[in-house]
Parts: C-alpha cells; structure tokens; sequence
C-alpha cells in the first residue's frame, strides 16, 4: 500500500515536471530563438502565440515545487539549498522575462529593450534548469548536503553543457510548437531554425550521453548489465527513430508532426534519465521510499492530486483548443 | 546544525523583501477580480456598453498585477526551501499538503481561465467569457483560503505534534482549520476588498478632476465609495475579533502591538509613543487610560502580559509591531470617514463635486496597499522569534547556505524587484493616461475586442 502510494506521487511528481519542461519549455524556447528572428513582426507574432498561455506553463514549475514539497519533504529542504544559485539565478530570470512580457504590451519606445530581456530572460532561465539538471545528474556526497552551497558543485564542464543542451532541447521545443501557429515567411524561417536545433540537440544528446558515465560510474552498470541491456535498449532506438523522424518531417514542412515528435524525443531521454536516478531522489543518497512523508500525509496530498490534475488537464487543454490556429501579429485587438 | 547568524539575518530579509512585493499583487488582485465579475455581471444583465467599457480597462491592469504576483508567487515557492529547507522539513507535512491543494484548486484555475478572460473575448462566448472570469475570481479567492490557513498554523500550530524534530499531523481539520484561520482569512480578504477599492476611487478621483472618461469614473468612483462604506465597518468588526485570538493565543505579541512591557491590569492605549527596547520602555507616549485593555479583553480590567515576563531573546521585534499596527488602523480611519463622507455627499447630491475631496481620494490609492503591509508586518513581525509559535525558532529554520550566496542573491533581487516596480509604475500611468479602451458603436466586433494588447501594433 505505501510502496503504491510513494510510487503513484513519484510518478505524479514526475508528470508535473515533464508537462513543465514541455509547456514552459516551448514558450521559454520562444525566447530563445528570439535572437535568430529579425524582424519585428515575426517576433510579435510570436509573442501572441504563447501570451495566453505562458502563465499556465509556469504554474507547473509551482505543482512540481508543491509535490516534491508535500510528498517528499526531505527532498525538498535538502536539494533545493545544494541548488542555491542555479535556482535563485534562474527565479530571478523567469521573474524578468515574465515582467518584461507583461510590458512588451504596453511598450512602445522601449519595445526592443523588453524584447531583449525577455529573449535573456529565457535563456538564462532555460540554461539553470540545465545547470540544476547537470547537477542532479552528477550526484551528491553527504558531505555535500552539508553546506553544498559552498561549492561550485553546480558549475562545472558537465553542468554547462547540460546547461546549453537544455537551451537547446527548447529551441527545439519552441520552434516546432511555433510551426502550427506561424504561415509563409515566418513558417519557413522557423523550419530553418528548427532543423538547426535539431543538430544541436542530437550533437548534445551525443556528448551528454557518453559523459554521463565518466561522472557517475553507476549509471554504466545500470544501463550495460544483463537484462537491463535489452529492457531498456528500446529507449535509445526509439529515440533515434524519432530524430530521424523529425528531420523528415521538418524537410517535407509538416506542420503538426514536428512538434509532437519533439515532445517524444524529450520524453525518451526524459525517461532515460528516470531510469539512470531510480529509486533515488537524491542520487546516490536518498531514495524516494526514504524521502517520502507519512502515509496518511501522502494519502491526502494523492486524493486531492489524482481527482484534481484530471481536471485541470482537461480546462488547461480547452485553453489550449480555444486558442488554436494560426496566430497573426496582434491578432487580439484588432 | 549551526548556520552563521549573518546568513540568517539576510535570508530573514530576503524573504521580507520577496515577501512584501508579492503581497501587494494578490491584495489588489482578488478585489479586482471580484469587481470584474460584478462588472461583466451588470453587462451580461443590462447590455450596457458602458460595464464592459469598465471590465476591459480594468482587466489591462489586472493583467499588470498579475503578471507580477505569478513572477513574484513562483520566487516564493522556491525561496522557502532554499533559504529555510530545516523550517520546510520540519513543517513538511503541513504546509506542503496545504500548498500542492493551493497550487492545484487556486493557481491552476486562475492561469488555465485567464487567458481566456483577457483574450478570448473573441473567441468564446459572452456566457464562456463570463465563467472564465468567474472562475479567475474563485481562483484567487481560493488561493488566500489556503494561504492564510498554512500562514495561521504557523501563528498557532493546531492538529498536529512534533516527532523527530518534524510536526506529524492528527487532524487535518483540526490543522487547516487552526483556531485563528477563519477569522484571519476574512480580516485579510476584506483587506484586499479595501485595498481595491480604495485603488479605484483614486484612479477614478483622477480621471474626474481631470474631466476624462466621466461616464467610467463616476459609474466606478460611486462603486468605489459603496464599498468603502459597507466594507469598512465589518473590517474593524473582524480586526477586533483577530485582535481578541492573537491576545488569546500570541499574547506577546498583543503586548508588542500595545507596547506592554510590564503586565498590568487595565493597561492604557499608546496612541502614539516609540517603544525603546533597550530601556524597556515607551518613549513619549500619549495614552488612554484602559484602552489597551478594553480593546484586547472587552474589559477594562483585564490583564495584559508584559514584554518583561520574558527575556529579552524570546520577545518579538517590536519596532515594526507596534509601528505596523498604528499604521494599518490609522489608515482604516482614514477609509471609514471617506466611506462616510461619501454616503453624506451622494445624499447631498454632491459626489463628484467636491475636488478637495477627489484629490485626498487619488491621495489614497495606494493606501490598501499600505495598510495590508503594515498589517503582515505586524502580523509577521509579532510572530518573532518563532517561525512555528512556540515549536521552532526562525533561526533553526534557516537553510545551511553561505551568508556570502545570500548576499549575492538579496542584492539581486532587490535590484530586480525595484527594477520591476519602477516600470510597473511607469506603465501603469500609462495605461490610467491612456484610459478606458473606446466603444465604437459602428463597428460591432470593436467592443468585443480587449485593448489589453494595445501597443503591440504600433
């Protein structure tokens, strides 16, 4: 009973994160591109695809933060201190890019600066997720959870390239997202660009996937040992396919398909990496089972999340529905 | 685990500071969307252009706000583990529960509705739009019921005991609804109805010294003073009773607000005085005799515990209680005679015509604002030393971070907030000189159209 329990918040915890990183990850991604778009236009267009939505993506940075909170307390009050820069860094970009958005609307003069700290805003913002993600990945020593802060454990080679293989995954993310909302001149520049990311991102899934080994030996015996090999075997393969795919996809301009396998190219290796931590929600030191909080605390928190995540699935994606379609500069108030 | 005093200190401001600049959005925010739902309301009733001319220019600033609370709101979220992981572990079970049932009945719907509330005009139906903005208001709504619930645990931990160190929850009744949770969650809901309403008798006191837009300033103006009225005098009915449970369960901090360094009977009412916590005493005080008393016991006689009983490590900070208190109920005075002189001047039938009266109301706008602030200063404040009153102190709560980090990112943040606040108040002066979006009665799609992306074209 508890063993289900801890498992089906552990899994809801890693729901929450997953929809973040692919939501929040495609506007951020917006932000991203912004540097490689010219043209004032093309980028207001931009801005009008994700402005009613971007609000909803990042509440799912706070159900993340909130269930690792509630069902994981441990977790919670250990790792978020060890990340102390990366994340502090990155709330104060998120919180600039979110106002600098909020402004771009009613900017005139100043336009081009808010657009600039949005862009900056994104990317440092995508770049700490990397840098916490790099971190996580490498693993903790007790000694670490002490006063880790003090250490530049967050900044390292691996860490950086995790950082920028994040940035990249969004543009990935946000360019392809933006292909179903976008016609003509702006469509095909983004096709452009999404290819491009596309290079960037197999180039780092490449890189990030034989250094792994080198930071953390445990990773090599959980994926090389029989019969893990061919469980998990599928994962990589999948992955190529819809690399593959997608370059297709993208040279023959398809419009939807794009997007959806980038989505499945982030959860193959989102689940890659599930599978390298498991059971740990403290690599190497706190398994999910020790982090998790009393039974009946976890209970409760699973009652409301298993009735309540349904719900706001389904109004999340009727925002989604009635905004569909093809998004044109300012469309809303004219 | 020792953490460096420095390093506690500053998170202790950082969290201050990330503290009251949130505040200040939600406390417009869950008025103004109650005021929108009245609004769009009245339009889907009388069909008069002028209602939804209101709803939309109201929703340009609701947006504002609101782009700022969720920016400021996710900090929060964060900065809690970051900067007091030992406080969020030892209180896991209770605040966590109660945040992911806020994150999942209050944030969620007021993100997943609010995009369609300020740009699906066009694209769903005026009955759709209108439960888009209803379900923004029970959003926000719902959001203080939780919040002010974790926030009065921490005043007075009910429902649950400490094992290990960590707080195990009996009740969850018992725990969410903590002897002071109600009676807080309306003083503070009132006080986002006060902030707001204040927010827009000023806004509107301008345009009507000014001249513009009198049709949306006076229909708002007279709103406004409706409100301030029936408000008001229920908010002092509600304080008292806060103020009768803080005596009954955080007696110092009643005798911080008070400025009671000795217990005494029938202690007297410090209109004015600066509490010296070094000489233990009040400096220059102007009293009423009894008053303290009266007010925080219903009897003249009753018995205040002094700052004294205990030692000097163990009293709350003083300064801003006491301080916090005198400005939050002085602003409430201010707000009953508006409320009143209001009602006067409308029998007078002189509302708008009193410029005088008009300039002290665009004085006030932002003095909700004010008023909540001081109040959770107070409120906050009093709690000291305590995070959890009477389990855990604020000093044990404190995450085992580099004093040298958290200077970094307190100076970052400050930066940042001002930054923030200063452009905030720079398009918000535009969006007031601007004015309310105009109805063009030849084109039928205009209306529909939210002027809430204005600027974007141009």
């Amino acid at each position: 009973m508890e063993i289900l329990v801890t498992f089906l918040l552990g899994a809801i915890l890693s729901f929450a994160i997953f929809m973040y990183v692919l939501l929040d990850g495609f506007d951020l991604g917006i932000g991203i591109l912004f540097p490689f778009i010219r043209n004032s236009l093309h980028r207001k267009t931009m801005i009008a695809a994700i402005a009613p939505v971007w609000d909803g993506n990042e509440t799912w940075l706070v159900l993340g933060a909130a269930t690792l909170y509630g069902g994981f307390p441990i977790a919670y009050s250990t790792i978020l201190p060890t990340l102390y820069m990366p994340l502090i860094i990155m709330l104060a970009a998120l919180v600039f890019r979110g106002i600098s958005f909020e402004f771009m609307f009613n900017a005139q003069k100043t336009l081009k600066l808010w657009q600039f700290f949005f862009s900056l805003g994104s990317s440092v913002a995508a770049f700490c997720q990397g840098l916490a993600l790099g971190t996580f990945v490498q693993g903790y020593s007790e000694k670490m959870l002490l006063i880790s802060s003090g250490h530049y454990h967050w900044f390292t080679p691996f860490t950086i390239t995790t950082g920028i293989a994040v940035m990249c995954g969004y543009a990935l993310l946000g360019s392809t997202w933006m292909l179903k909302k976008t016609e003509d001149d702006l469509q095909n520049i983004l096709y452009d660009k999404a290819k491009w990311a596309l290079i960037f991102v197999v180039f780092f899934l490449v890189v990030v996937t034989l250094w792994t080994p080198q930071v953390d030996i445990n990773i090599v015996t959980r994926w090389f040992s029989k019969p893990n090999f061919f469980i998990l075997l599928p994962l990589p393969l999948l992955t190529v396919i819809a690399v593959a795919w997608l370059w297709r996809a993208l040279s023959q301009k398809t419009e939807k398909l794009p997007f959806y396998l980038s989505m499945f190219i982030f959860l193959f290796s989102y689940v890659g990496f599930a599978m390298s931590v498991w059971p740990f929600i403290i690599p190497h030191i706190v398994t999910i089972w020790q982090a998790a909080a009393p039974l009946d605390a976890q209970l409760f928190i699973l009652c409301g999340l298993l009735v309540l995540v349904p719900v706001l699935c389904f109004y999340t994606a009727y925002a989604y529905y009635v905004f569909r379609g093809k998004t044109s500069p300012g469309e809303e108030h004219y | 685990m020792i953490v460096e005093p420095l390093s506690v200190f500053l998170s202790r401001a950082q969290m201050a500071v990330t503290l009251t600049m949130h505040i200040i959005w939600p406390s417009i925010n869950i008025g103004l969307a109650l005021f929108l739902c009245i609004m769009e309301a009245l339009w889907l009733k009388t069909k008069n252009p002028l209602y939804l001319q209101i709803c939309k220019f109201w929703m340009k600033i609701f947006a504002l706000a609101f782009g700022m609370g969720v920016v400021s709101g996710v900090v929060m979220s964060y900065e809690l583990g970051t900067n007091f992981g030992q406080f969020t572990l030892a209180i896991g079970q209770v605040l966590g529960v109660l945040f992911v049932y806020e994150v999942l009945t209050a944030f969620f719907v007021e993100a997943g509705f609010l995009g369609i509330m300020l740009f699906g005009w066009e694209r769903v139906s005026p009955r759709m739009h209108f439960f888009a903005t209803l379900m923004v208001m029970l959003g926000t709504f719902v959001s203080a019921f939780w919040i002010m619930s974790a926030n009065s645990w921490m005043q007075a931990p009910t429902g649950a005991h400490l094992v290990n160190g960590q707080f195990v929850v009996d009740s969850w009744m018992g725990a969410i609804f903590n002897p002071t949770f109600l009676h807080r969650f309306t003083h503070m809901v009132l006080a986002s109805y006060l902030t707001c309403t204040f927010f827009i008798a000023g806004i509107s006191a301008w345009y009507l010294l000014k001249e513009k837009h009198m049709e949306v300033a006076k229909t708002c103006f007279s709103f406004a003073l409706w409100a301030a009225l029936l408000f008001t005098p229920i908010q002092f009915f509600v304080g008292d009773a806060v103020g009768l449970l803080v005596h009954q369960y955080q007696p110092l901090k009643t005798a911080a607000i008070e400025g009671v360094w000795d217990t005494q009977q029938g202690a007297p009412l410090v209109l004015f005085g600066i509490p010296s916590e070094k000489q233990e005493k009040n400096l220059f005080p102007i009293q009423i005799p009894y008053g303290a008393s009266l007010l925080n016991t219903h009897q003249l006689k009753g018995t205040l515990i002094g700052l004294k009983t205990v030692s000097s490590e163990d009293r709350p900070v003083v300064l801003p209680t006491f301080f916090g208190f005198r400005l939050m109920v002085g602003i409430a005075v201010l707000f009953l005679a508006v409320g009143i002189l209001g009602l006067w001047f409308r029998y007078k039938k002189t509302l708008y015509a009193h410029p005088w009266f008009l300039k002290a109301c665009v004085l006030m706008t932002p003095f909700g604002i004010f008023a909540t602030l001081a109040g959770w200063f107070t409120a906050e404040s009093g709690r000291q030393p305590w995070v959890v009153y009477g389990f855990l102190r604020t000093s044990q709560g404190a995450s085992p971070i580099l004093a040298k980090q958290v200077g970094i990112s307190i100076t970052v943040f400050s930066a940042v907030y001002l930054l923030a606040m200063g452009f905030f108040l720079y398009y918000f002066s535009q969006v007031i000189k601007k004015g309310p979006p105009p109805l063009d009665s030849k084109d039928e799609k205009e209306p529909l159209v939210i002027g809430y992306m204005h600027g974007v074209g141009e």
